[in-house]
């Protein structure tokens, strides 16, 4: 069940935990070089979360406990999450069977308590992101659970060892088209669930538009900060399952496979980036057909890999 | 080493027919349907091995030219004289930029996914000989009829319902490559007949409709209704 | 001992009501009597239930019916003992509540009937589930659904009220009515009453019979079409008989169709895949409709049609794998399923609990004039937000645990040997993941605007919370959902038990801790738990304790209201569009034409769709059809006589 502390483990750690931030900084660079700006520096977001943790914060007399569960939970679970799904090396440390279906209840769990810790302020702005995100999050998960099904049925398992592991490494050379399909899909559910564009604008000055960021108004300080780690866990932890999913991260060779995985996550953060450059946001009513299409895409890769075997 | 590249093709086909399910801006419509009909354009040669140079026979040069001119006649029909037709009869008749859907684009989604399910589930019941060219072959034509006709339900425009009628040709189309070895001539008849229709059918009814309702909208020929 | 003991049990339950019937009012030493007894009757059957989990099976208790050569048998199988638990300790939990809920003073109507038909009910479930002969099975059945339309119709002053409680026993007698279709057909295959597989249980009387107990049993438990009795009754009784109503008699329904299901030899693979569609249809829509409603019970009501809905998914996937002989899928379906039982049982009566406590100080269902009140009823808004995460299966509670069994199943129907279409069965994760996904935005949308942000009315600002009575069963029931999330693995023994009772006679079935491996949870939970409490611990580190308060920024402006918040209607708005096509919201929306509109009110409902488009238009369809029938309903006694003269003659005639 659980792997041995090992050198493996170690890494594992100290790679979830330390490298998430820098995807965010290497978005921001991707996007001010194609908006023809030098850009702020690549380690931003950490000078960011080192001052958030150093500020005072005001609370609003309007909210609960609940206000300050919100960032703890999103935190707890992400840190949880990038520790159950595999990196560099096919087996987490908390590894198990199952850990799929716990580590996309451990996001759901995370969003439950934002959206919570948002509507505690009673803001008519912050109520409006968790419905948002509540309703967007309906449609992005399915789409996530779609891929699986296509994963467990190429790999005979569902364990991320094998599903995320060597597995999918092998099922490449078969199913390709159907791995592309659900490749293409769960990149579109990570940037619905890390409210990047076209599906959410994290840098727009209008909170009327936003998602992710009306929801955190009004956290300040070391929440905040609690927030922003959370969040950059969050999108590491896609990150890694798109690159784990590419079997790309599965060579054998330790060194490489680590050396893989990071450029690969840092690929996928260029591509955020490309993408938030390239695109316009989408309006609100495109994004459920465009979640669905996700969807369908995704279900279409599964309708290929149950005939074709 | 062709048909490798034929599933590719055809994967992109009905992923474009959910695309047009969803899309909503005429203009966007027009090219998509106009990148459907280039792929098939595609498929074409690729299925039509059966005039490919062999070893036996030599090279013969004169149904090389010949798939060679009707790949670039169909390309060319479908992906650019009917979309620049279709995108003049937009700018003419002054028709607003917008598709609406009568069921709302999420629903006409969801019900391609599971028509598309439906029909691969049937597919593969069908006893069709095993020597065809790829088991996707039926299920992606289809699912396209399928798609064409989803559109004529439930699209309002009358350039949309064009367009929709464009798709389901397109899907009769993948279904002729299936018989393109047997009765090769009546198929590529088939394919150009159907190209002048859609375009006959195009000019006529948009032209005419533009002229009695500005909008061009469907919906007003329910005023013709007695009551 | 045990079946003695269980008896014992149910009896005492059903008597319990005595002393507050006919004790006076004025000191409530009868309330609370009954209660006592209620709760002491229900501990000697859980004292029972342990004995049968140590001891293993024991000698029937038999009597002999009133009906020729027919004979009453009370045992106590894993299956009844299994189903036995939520019985028990819903029902006492739900009695104390109603101590405080239910007062004699508050209720001069009702305060002797209610607790009266409620150990009636409570007595009548226990002996329901031990029951393994058609004719006890009945009685208890039909006494069961009897004294819950009595509880249903406490305020019968009310028009609605009586409505639902119409609608109730409608729906109610269509389940008793197949139930007696599905005993009878046992009796004519098998020569008697009692239960046991059937050996000849092939052809298409096998199929009627199955039919009946899906679709009679589904009534009662409310599987998606036939659960339109459901949101109205649930809403309209008082919250703890809401509670048991949904934590446990719908439960019963369940617990008719596994029990119907023990009784077939081989499955058809068709069965498994209705089950498990109309379950998951049942888990989607039910959520969907839960999404539009304003009304908190009516809200958890169509929550109560989801979880069913997941546990019907459970029951279908063991079906499909009783008859493609997959023990995997048998144990992680049944197992998931049945282990949902006890789980809803406890967050959904849990939930109807905290919902009661909040009614009885806001005097109305409407969630749109609560809010903020976490601040003034934390007890309540804590217990009912743990019995919110655990609903939505999140972990680390209890909900979890039984939703991660069904899904391990399902993704093993793609992993294991049979291939083909069977596998067609795993689209239901998908779905599953939606259920979890709407769950979970429904009750952050309850909590959020019931307990969460600033109170909407004058009767919020001063909202009181609830006495002990009230907050201790919650508190009980808060308890049981996180130990099952925690320590999933000390369920182990029970749910093997009741594998082993339902898979009759099979071999080679494992057990659910060998299918799934349930330490890994323990310890997950564990390290979240303790996580949350590093990073709370963090914030107070950094001094949030003394953060200075001010106002919700609320991008600047500078004098919110608490009209201003996102209300249900709001926050739902978005997904009751998506799911338009199923809800058919009624929306009164005002029109506006000139630059200065009047004042206006817009207004939005979504109706049950079942009821409004399809069962009752059936109905009136139906009354049309018959409407000759009224010919002989002409009030006259003589006439009526004459009938029984006819019918008398007939029979003899007949003969």
């Amino acid at each position: 069940m659980f792997s041995s502390l090992s050198l493996h483990t170690i890494i594992h750690v100290a790679v979830a935990l330390l490298f998430p931030p820098l995807l965010l900084g290497v978005i921001n660079r991707v996007k001010a070089v194609f908006g023809g700006r030098r850009g702020q520096p690549l380690l931003q977001a950490y000078y960011d979360l080192w001052k958030l943790m150093h500020k005072d914060s005001v609370i609003s007399q309007t909210t609960t406990w609940v206000f300050l569960f919100g960032p703890v939970v999103s935190l707890a679970t992400g840190i949880l999450v990038a520790l159950i799904i595999p990196l560099g090396h096919a087996s987490a440390p908390l590894a198990f069977a199952g850990d799929v279906i716990l580590a996309v209840y451990l996001l759901g769990l995370g969003r439950f308590f934002t959206m919570g810790a948002a509507l505690d302020t009673g803001s008519a702005f912050e109520g409006m992101g968790s419905a948002r995100e509540a309703t967007f999050a309906c449609l992005a998960e399915p789409v996530l659970f779609i891929g699986l099904l296509v994963l467990a049925k190429l790999t005979g398992s569902f364990s991320m060892i094998d599903v995320l592991g060597d597995g999918v490494a092998e099922a490449w050379s078969g199913a390709t088209v159907a791995l592309l399909l659900v490749l293409v899909s769960w990149f579109v559910v990570l940037l619905v669930e890390n409210s990047r564009i076209p599906f959410d604008d994290p840098n727009t000055h209008l909170e009327l538009t936003m998602i992710h960021e009306v929801m955190v108004l009004d956290h300040s300080g070391p929440a905040l900060g609690m927030i922003l780690y959370g969040a950059s866990l969050k999108l590491f932890v896609f990150a890694a399952l798109l690159v784990r999913l590419t079997g790309l991260a599965a060579t054998g060779n330790p060194l490489a496979d680590w050396g893989i995985f990071l450029t690969g996550t840092i690929v996928v953060a260029c591509l955020v980036g490309v993408v938030e450059s390239a695109m316009a946001r989408f309006r609100l009513p495109t994004i459920p057909a465009a979640l669905v299409g996700a969807g369908v895409v995704a279900f279409f890769g599964f309708l290929l890999v149950m005939i074709e075997l | 080493m062709m048909t490798a590249l034929l599933e590719p093709c055809m994967v992109i086909a009905v992923l474009l027919n959910f695309y047009i399910l969803s899309v909503s801006r005429l203009k966007m419509l027009i090219v998509v349907v106009a990148i459907q009909g280039v792929i098939l354009g595609l498929m074409y040669p690729i299925v039509h091995q059966g005039f490919a140079p062999t070893a036996e026979a030599g090279l013969d040069l004169i149904p090389l030219v010949r798939l060679l001119a009707l790949t670039i006649a169909i390309i060319a029909i479908k992906g650019s004289l009917i979309p620049v037709m279709l995108n003049r009869a937009v700018l003419l008749a002054d028709i607003r930029s917008t598709v609406t859907s009568v069921i709302g684009f999420v629903p006409s989604l969801l019900i391609g996914g599971v028509g598309a399910a439906i029909v691969f589930v049937f597919a593969q019941q069908l006893p069709v000989s095993p020597d065809h060219h790829s088991p996707l072959l039926i299920p992606t034509s289809l699912t396209t009829v399928l798609t064409g006709f989803l559109i004529l339900v439930t699209r309002r425009e009358a350039l949309a319902q064009v367009l929709g009628y464009i798709v389901m040709e397109n899907g009769i189309f993948i279904f002729g490559l299936l018989l393109i070895e047997a009765v090769p001539i009546l198929v590529e008849l088939g394919v150009v007949l159907d190209l002048f229709v859609g375009v006959f059918v195009m000019g006529i009814i948009v032209h005419h409709v533009s002229r009695a309702f500005p909008e061009a909208s469907t919906e007003h020929l329910a005023s013709l209704k007695e009551l | 001992m045990t079946n003695e003991l269980i008896l014992v049990s149910g009896i005492g339950a059903i008597l319990s009501g005595i002393p507050a019937a006919v004790l006076p009012a004025r000191f409530r030493i009868g309330q609370a009597l009954s209660a006592l007894v209620l709760v002491f009757a229900n501990a000697v059957g859980g004292y029972a239930v342990f004995q049968r989990l140590i001891q293993g099976p024991q000698a029937a208790v038999t009597f002999p019916s009133p009906i020729a050569g027919a004979r009453l048998i009370v045992d106590m199988d894993g299956l009844s003992a299994f189903f036995l638990v939520p019985v028990l300790l819903v029902t006492a939990a739900a009695s104390v509540f109603g101590l405080e809920y239910w007062k004699s003073s508050e209720h001069p109507q009702s305060f002797r009937r209610v607790p009266l038909f409620f150990g009636i009910m409570s007595g009548a479930m226990t002996l329901l589930v031990v029951a393994q002969d058609g004719l006890l099975f009945l009685a208890a059945w039909e006494t069961m659904a009897v004294s819950a339309l009595i509880l249903v119709a406490a305020e019968d002053h009310i028009a609605e009220t009586r409505r639902a409680a119409w609608l109730y026993i409608a729906a109610s007698h269509f389940a008793t009515l197949c139930a007696f279709g599905v005993f009878t057909i046992l009796r004519s295959m098998t020569g008697s009453w009692e239960f046991g597989v059937i050996e000849n249980a092939h052809g298409p009387l096998a199929a009627i019979m199955a039919a009946l107990a899906f679709f009679g049993f589904g009534t009662k438990a409310g599987i998606m079409p036939m659960h339109v009795w459901l949101p109205s009754a649930h809403s309209q009784a008082p919250s703890h008989v809401s509670a048991i109503m949904s934590g446990v008699m719908i439960k019963m329904g369940i617990y008719g169709i596994v029990r119907v299901s023990t009784f077939f030899p081989d499955i058809p693979l068709a069965w498994g895949g209705i089950v498990l569609g109309l379950g998951t249809v049942s888990a989607i829509l039910g959520v969907a409709f839960a999404i539009g409603q304003h009304d908190i019970k009516r809200l958890l009501a169509y929550h109560s049609v989801e979880n069913i809905g997941i546990i019907v998914m459970g029951l279908g996937l063991a079906l499909i794998g009783r008859a493609t002989h997959q023990p995997a899928w048998i144990v992680l379906g049944i197992g998931g399923g049945m282990l949902h039982v006890w789980n809803h049982a406890l967050f959904k009566s849990l939930l109807f609990l905290g919902a009661g406590s909040v009614i009885h100080t806001m005097g109305t269902r409407n969630m749109e004039v609560m809010g903020g009140l976490a601040k003034r009823m934390p007890w309540t808004a804590n217990c009912f937000l743990i019995g919110a995460v655990a609903i939505c299966g999140l972990p680390p509670l209890n909900g979890f645990v039984s939703e991660i069994l069904i899904y391990t199943g399902l993704f093993r129907v793609l992993q294991d040997t049979p291939q083909g279409p069977v596998q067609a069965a795993a689209l239901a994760a998908p779905g599953l993941a939606v259920v979890g996904a709407l769950a979970a935005a429904c009750f952050i949308k309850v909590v959020g605007v019931v307990f969460l942000g600033a109170p909407r009315s004058d009767r919020a600002a001063t909202a009181h919370e609830a006495g002990r009575a009230m907050v201790g069963p919650m508190l009980v029931l808060v308890l049981c959902c996180v130990a099952i999330g925690l320590l999933p693995a000390a369920c182990v023994p029970l749910l093997d038990t009741m594998v082993t009772s339902w898979t009759v006679g099979a071999d080679g079935i494992p057990s659910v801790g060998t299918e799934f491996y349930l330490t890994p949870i323990t310890i997950m939970a564990g390290l979240l738990i303790a996580l949350c409490l590093a990073g709370c611990l963090a914030l107070r580190w950094r001094g949030i304790a003394d953060a200075p308060r001010g106002l919700t920024w609320d991008c600047g402006y500078a004098a919110p209201s608490p009209r201003m918040q996102y209300t249900s209607s709001s926050f739902a708005e978005m997904l009751v569009k998506l799911f338009r096509w199923a809800l058919q919201p009624v929306v009164h929306a005002p029109s506006i034409r000139e630059l200065f509109p009047q004042r206006a009110r817009f207004e939005s409902h979504v109706n049950d769709t079942v009821l409004e488009k399809a069962v009752m238009p059936a109905v009136r369809g139906g009354l049309w059809l018959v409407r000759w029938g009224r010919y002989f309903q002409n009030g006259s006694l003589q006439a009526y006589l004459l009938y029984i003269l006819a019918i008398i003659v007939f029979l003899f005639l007949w003969q």
